[in-house]
């Protein structure tokens, strides 16, 4: 059998676990490693300017694959620096795994340099952490974590590694294991029939039925049965936030996001369907809103593959616990083959009524209360240009949700932000990941100019890898969602929400090598952007004004049921 | 309404504290906290006791459940189940009562298995209110140290927690 030392064992078992890019930051305890990492060619290492990039970019990756995402980070501040990738990826349920580096195993406990205990800091934000005892150990524990993170409910996996367990001199067999299996971790793989069946009979009871679905049906891979499930149905689908290209942005049947900034239509649907069928999303408070009046006349049946998420926040009618994927195709089947369908009257008069909400708000916004360019007129362009089938990752705050609502996404897997933890900085990291695992796609970064700041760095990893991502920076001088909120509800006193002395951002970027574009009139637009994305080759920078004062709406009025909304600054329902 | 939750798991370093972090990070509350290896020396048997809402326990034995580490979980309270805790109570015994520390320790059904000149040590085996009425009998008043060891049980007849 071949022998190998620890550190050939972890890139070794990388390799025949098909990993083709890993995303890391050398340091001490991971010399061993990286030394085995420079002797081969087949997993190539992404080196990044600052660790939580590394875990983003990993992440991306797997939001827009599937599969789990590597990042390789040293012990200490390696570690901690990671820790807020970890916790991104394990909010939104991304399969990743993060080998970590540790002082030597003797050393653990006394405070040794570079020393600090990741399994304990991390463990509230991981699916599952291993630390390596014994070399041998190294290619099924690196199986299993793979294992973990990619099945069930999928999250991150840290693997800690002590660095006398890489020592090039100590040498084992080596076989990386085809499947592992443990008594202790057994998911679902497919959701209870008579449970379906119940659901089923329910839903085709319904006289105003809604589909919404969140980052299950992405993660799950089962944007084709949704689609298939809802167009038998006749039924709207609503996405959440981390569901968005989950059902087709452009079909009718699609009534936009729900929520807290989700649209008129769909939260009103929400709070006055009969039957609410959830498939792959958790009803977070940016879902629910008051959780007491939520959807009062709903029954709601509740596909998760978690059985934690069902009724931890709402109380689920029919929970069903399995994988989205084969649970819709079992509701299709059930559909196709039976004798009773939806009340065809009753479907049409709840369309009728859902027409006349799109129509009365159906996402507008004023242009003319300003003679500045709208962050949504920024967002419209950028779907017209790429033609709606760009992958966009974005960053985190007012930009996000206009990205939310005005992309509009047909495909899953396309629309990359942190939406569980909130996370500004990812975005950057994220367009990176997903480019360089798809150079012939278009990549967007749809960011802010605080946002941006949080991992700027990442600039001259571009320049290193000549990644052509394009960003998209909404530059509107402040922190605008944290403003929006001051303006609503502190009388507008915008503590600490606006950033002076912003650096020149065309001046920044062509430092590193990079193309800037600047646009501050609605006019000039379209020939920027087009000309931006002309450039296939080329990062392209694009600093555009935005009105500093426009908020995102509609907004739901906080504690209040579905249906109520601020839909201007002066309008409510 | 208290609950008797018993986790079999790996018995696996790390594994306790997923458990207690759990606890601590999703706000459960924990009253008491018991775990020792099994006759399988790969696992662990955990019991913990804690208050809350139908709606909170759920959450709390799915949580359990979602820890690769945790095997089994069962709520004893859901059924018949017998309950013990053992408490080792250290007392001053000074004059007359160390006739009447005798005399409720025989009644509680407890031993004495430490004695000094001016203190008895008292062993008591039972459900929680049992030993939290020996500590009302005597009053706090004659207590020097207390250490219980916290709730172990299992379900009674035929039923069992195993792999």
């Amino acid at each position: 059998m071949e022998q190998l030392s620890g550190g050939e064992m972890v890139i070794r078992a990388l390799k025949d676990e098909g990993v083709k890019h890993i995303y890391g930051y050398p340091g001490g305890a991971l010399l061993h490693i990286y030394d085995a990492l420079f002797q081969q060619e087949d997993v190539q290492h992404v080196l990044v300017r600052h660790e939580q990039a590394a875990t983003h970019m990993a992440d991306a990756y797997a939001r827009a694959t599937g599969k789990a995402g590597v990042a390789l980070v040293t012990s200490g501040p390696g570690a901690t620096n990671a820790v807020t990738g970890i916790a991104t990826a394990y909010m939104d349920s991304i399969p990743m795994v993060v080998i970590t580096g540790q002082v030597m195993s003797f050393l653990i406990g006394e405070d040794a340099f570079q020393e600090t205990d990741m399994i304990g800091v991390s463990r509230p934000v991981v699916k599952h952490s291993f630390s390596v005892q014994n070399p041998e150990d190294i290619p099924t524990i690196i199986k299993k974590a793979f294992h973990i993170a990619e099945s069930g409910r999928p999250g991150p996996v840290v693997v800690d590694i002590p660095k006398d367990m890489t020592t090039p001199t100590d040498r084992f067999d080596y076989e990386y294991p085809k499947s592992v299996k443990m008594r202790s971790y057994n998911p679902v793989s497919r959701g209870h029939s008579g449970q379906i069946k119940k659901a089923m009979d329910m839903v085709l009871d319904a006289k105003r039925p809604v589909i919404y679905a969140g980052g299950g049906v992405i993660m799950g891979d089962a944007s084709a049965e949704l689609t298939e499930l809802a167009q038998l149905l006749n039924a709207p689908v609503t996405n959440t936030l981390m569901g968005l290209g989950g059902y087709p942005g452009t079909d009718r049947q699609f009534i936009g996001m729900l929520g807290m900034h989700g649209s008129y239509e769909s939260n009103m649907a929400m709070h006055h369907a009969d039957l609410i069928l959830a498939v792959g999303a958790r009803f977070d408070d940016r879902v629910t809103n008051g959780v007491d009046k939520f959807c009062p006349t709903a029954k709601i049946i509740h596909v998760d593959i978690d059985p934690a998420s069902i009724s931890k926040t709402i109380k689920a009618d029919v929970p069903i616990v399995g994988p989205a994927k084969h649970v819709l195709q079992e509701m299709s089947s059930l559909v196709k083959n039976s004798k009773k369908q939806l009340e065809k009257e009753a479907i049409e008069s709840w369309w009728q009524q859902i027409e006349e909400w799109r129509g009365r708000h159906g996402g507008r916004f004023r242009t003319d209360d300003s003679d500045k360019m709208k962050p949504q007129q920024v967002i419209e362009m950028l779907s017209k240009v790429t033609g709606g089938d760009a992958y966009v990752c974005s960053d985190v705050g007012q930009h996000q949700m206009f990205a939310a609502q005005y992309y509009k996404f047909n495909k899953p897997n396309r629309w990359i932000n942190s939406g569980g933890l909130g996370t500004m900085g990812f975005g950057l990291p994220a367009a990176m990941g997903v480019k360089m695992n798809f150079p012939d796609e278009e990549v967007v970064c749809v960011t802010g100019e605080g946002s941006i700041q949080m991992n700027i760095q990442e600039l001259s990893t571009i320049s290193q890898y000549d990644i052509p991502l394009k960003v998209i920076c909404l530059n509107n001088g402040s922190l605008g969602m944290v403003r929006q909120w001051q303006d609503m509800n502190y009388e507008s006193r915008h503590s600490q929400s606006y950033m002076e002395s912003l650096p020149d951002f065309i001046k920044l970027v062509e430092a590193y090598g990079h193309v800037g574009i600047k646009v501050d009139k609605y006019e000039d637009l379209e020939a920027a952007m087009t000309k931006a994305f002309a450039m296939k080759d080329r990062m392209v920078f694009m600093d555009i004004t935005v009105d500093p004062f426009e908020h995102v709406y509609p907004m739901q009025v906080p504690r209040g049921s579905m249906r109520d909304m601020w839909l201007s600054k002066t309008e409510r329902t | 309404m208290r609950h008797i939750i018993s986790v079999l798991m790996e018995n696996e370093p790390g594994a306790l504290s997923r458990v207690v972090g759990l606890f601590a990070q999703r706000n459960f509350n924990i009253e008491s906290l018991t775990v020792a290896p099994t006759e399988d020396s790969t696992l662990s048997r955990l019991t913990v006791t804690t208050f809350g809402s139908d709606r909170v326990i759920e959450q709390i034995t799915k949580q359990l459940n979602k820890l690769i580490d945790v095997v089994k979980v069962v709520d004893l309270t859901e059924g018949d189940h017998i309950e013990r805790e053992l408490m080792m109570i250290k007392l001053k015994a000074n004059g007359q009562m160390r006739a009447e520390i005798k005399r409720t320790a025989d009644i509680f059904r407890g031993q004495i298995i430490d004695v000094t000149p001016n203190t008895y040590t008292v062993q008591l085996t039972g459900a929680s209110d049992k030993l939290d009425a020996f500590i009302e009998t005597l009053g706090t008043a004659h207590i020097m140290e207390v250490v219980r060891t916290g709730v172990s049980g299992l379900s009674r007849g035929e039923k069992v927690l195993s792999l």
